[in-house]
């Protein structure tokens, strides 16, 4: 009895420094092989022979291929990467092994629409993904909603964002904001107000919270936009009626084309640079604003500051 | 269902319950409470459709796993230890034997299934916080599959009859897969011409079609199924089992057991 003890013992012990050295081995060799990460990998690209070999577990396929397009997407923002390659394929793979995945469709967009850093920058990719959810969920509004989205916002195309939000407005229980922006779109109207119109009805219509954020902080970028494009035309105003560009933002106040000096929707108040600029003072805050932008400026990564 | 039958099948589902079948309960809770915490933080929008479409695939591969390796023993083992001739010898049939073999280990995964749809709902209900109506249809869903073993108990069983545990359990597995791919044979065999095409007709209407018995995907996405289907996939499921356990009676009653 009492050898098997101590056998055990040291079996037991064995087992422990064994796993727990495999273990640090490992971490050493990933760290000399830092490419054998498998983020960049896709064994197989073809979506039908996936579907076949899932031997009509299809579905759970689907949602670990989901899973591993959030994480590849994830990831690579993350490293403020320029380049995703995997990430269409594996879109691909996850709609065609489940077609009625709705939100992988949805993200997916989100995804592959807005340019480096903030997206794939492959708009295309995510107007074909946008048709194939069409094509098999023809039901669903909000796809539609979607593929005008991308059209509008990343392609400039407003005949096809017109075109996709009318197709989306004649669908059962379609909310009715599709008609307005079919409308708005044909109108051409302004770009702030149907941007904002667009993002406002993305947050409205949404349960899911990242989603709400993401919205809300686009809205927030907006107003930042929109801010900084009307203070540029006092700016260049100012210049005209007195022939030299003010030194500040007071300059403005006191000419009377401005009640106050104006702030971000954080309350910081603008900048006015040496050179007649309006930039923002702390662009980190607004990672999608693509006016008042310091020349130079590397964007940090997105934080939302909302939890709705 | 004679007395006799019913002693087998206890007996096949005590046995089962011996060798520690159930212990894959253990296995199949903590993959799914797992996949339950681990979901919501690894992927997006997808945690009620994880726990439906993990927990009914597990609950479907762990039972035809249990089904191909219980079934193919059945009789082999029983000739092996000899413990068959003691019950042949009594006033028990050949044909009560193998279809009490096959109730007793189609009880022992009803059992199974039973305590993995607990699972299922217990995993469902933490992610969820409720049920809903549409829930309902994992019930469908998990009749399909208690159908999906009472297919592959009977070719075990039938394979069991004359062959050895390994090439019965190969057989087994091997007409599983053919017949996840049974609608692209039937495919295959409407482009084919001639006499490939009734080879793969006489293939495709052969092996059992386990893809019609297959919802989950849709059952996740709260499609409902036709009571039609329900009704089909039913009688399809009972006429072949019923064809492959015939066929397993037919070569154990011919068997020389000397």
């Amino acid at each position: 009895m009492k050898s098997i003890s101590k056998t055990a013992i040291i079996a037991s012990a064995c087992l422990v420094v064994c796993l727990a050295a495999s273990i640090i081995l490992l971490r050493r060799v990933d760290r000399i092989r830092p490419q054998a990460t498998l983020d960049e990998v896709l064994y197989i690209s073809s979506p039908k022979v996936l579907k076949r070999a899932s031997l009509g577990y299809d579905g759970l396929m689907a949602d670990i291929y989901w899973t591993r397009a959030v994480q590849y997407f994830g990831h690579r923002h993350f490293l403020y990467s320029r380049s995703y390659n995997e990430l269409a394929p594996l879109l691909e793979i996850t709609t065609h092994l489940d077609p009625h995945l709705l939100v992988a469709y949805q993200f997916g967009a989100s995804f592959l629409a807005p340019k480096p850093p903030n997206g794939a920058g492959q708009p295309q990719r995510a107007v074909e993904l946008m048709e194939y959810g069409i094509q098999n969920n023809p039901d669903e509004w909000r796809l539609y909603y979607n593929l005008g989205f991308v059209y509008y916002m990343e392609l400039k195309d407003y005949a096809k964002a017109a075109e996709a939000f009318e197709r989306g407005s004649k669908v059962p229980n379609a909310h009715p904001f599709l008609k307005v922006m079919a409308a708005q779109m044909a109108q051409h109207a302004g770009e702030f107000e149907t941007a904002r119109a667009l993002w406002t009805a993305t947050y409205q219509t949404t349960q899911d919270r990242q989603i709400r954020a993401n919205a809300l902080e686009h809205l927030r970028a907006l107003r930042v936009d929109e801010d900084v494009f009307h203070l540029q035309e006092l700016v260049n105003e100012y210049q005209q009626k007195i022939g030299i560009a003010p030194s500040n933002l007071n300059d403005l106040v006191a000419m009377g084309m401005l009640s106050g000096i104006p702030v971000d929707p954080d309350g910081h108040a603008y900048k006015l640079t040496a050179d007649g600029r309006i930039e923002v003072s702390e662009p980190d805050e607004f990672p999608f604003i693509t006016e008042g932008l310091p020349p130079g400026y590397k964007p940090a990564p997105p934080k939302f500051h909302v939890q709705p | 269902m004679s007395a006799r039958i019913v002693f087998i099948a206890s007996n096949t589902f005590r046995e089962a319950v011996r060798d520690r079948v159930l212990y894959n309960l253990i296995a199949f809770a903590l993959l799914l409470s797992g996949a339950a915490i681990l979901v919501g933080q690894i992927s997006i929008d997808i945690e009620r459709l994880v726990v439906i479409n993990l927990g009914l695939t597990a609950v479907s591969l762990f039972g035809i796993v249990i089904a191909i390796f219980i079934g193919i023993g059945l009789v082999s083992k029983e000739i092996e230890r000899r413990t068959l001739y003691t019950v042949l010898s009594r006033p028990v049939r050949r044909w009560e034997f193998i279809v009490g073999k096959f109730f007793g280990l189609a009880g022992t995964l009803v059992v199974n299934t039973f305590f993995m749809a607990i699972g299922v709902f217990a995993a469902l209900l933490y992610v969820s916080h409720k049920f809903a109506r549409p829930d309902a249809l994992i019930f469908v869903a998990l009749y399909f599959i208690i159908l999906q073993f009472l297919i592959i108990c009977s070719l075990a069983l039938l394979f069991s009859s004359f062959s050895s545990p390994l090439l019965s359990a190969v057989f087994t597995f091997s007409l599983f897969v053919i017949g996840s791919f049974a609608e692209d044979l039937r495919g295959f065999a409407g482009m084919a011409h001639g006499l490939t095409r009734w080879l793969a007709s006489a293939a495709a209407y052969l092996v059992p079609n386990f893809s019609a018995l297959n919802v989950i995907s849709s059952i996740a996405h709260e499609q409902p199924v036709a009571v039609q289907l329900i009704l089909h996939n039913s009688l399809y499921a009972m006429v072949y089992a019923g064809a492959a356990l015939s066929g397993a009676i037919l070569i154990f009653e011919y068997r020389d057991l000397k």
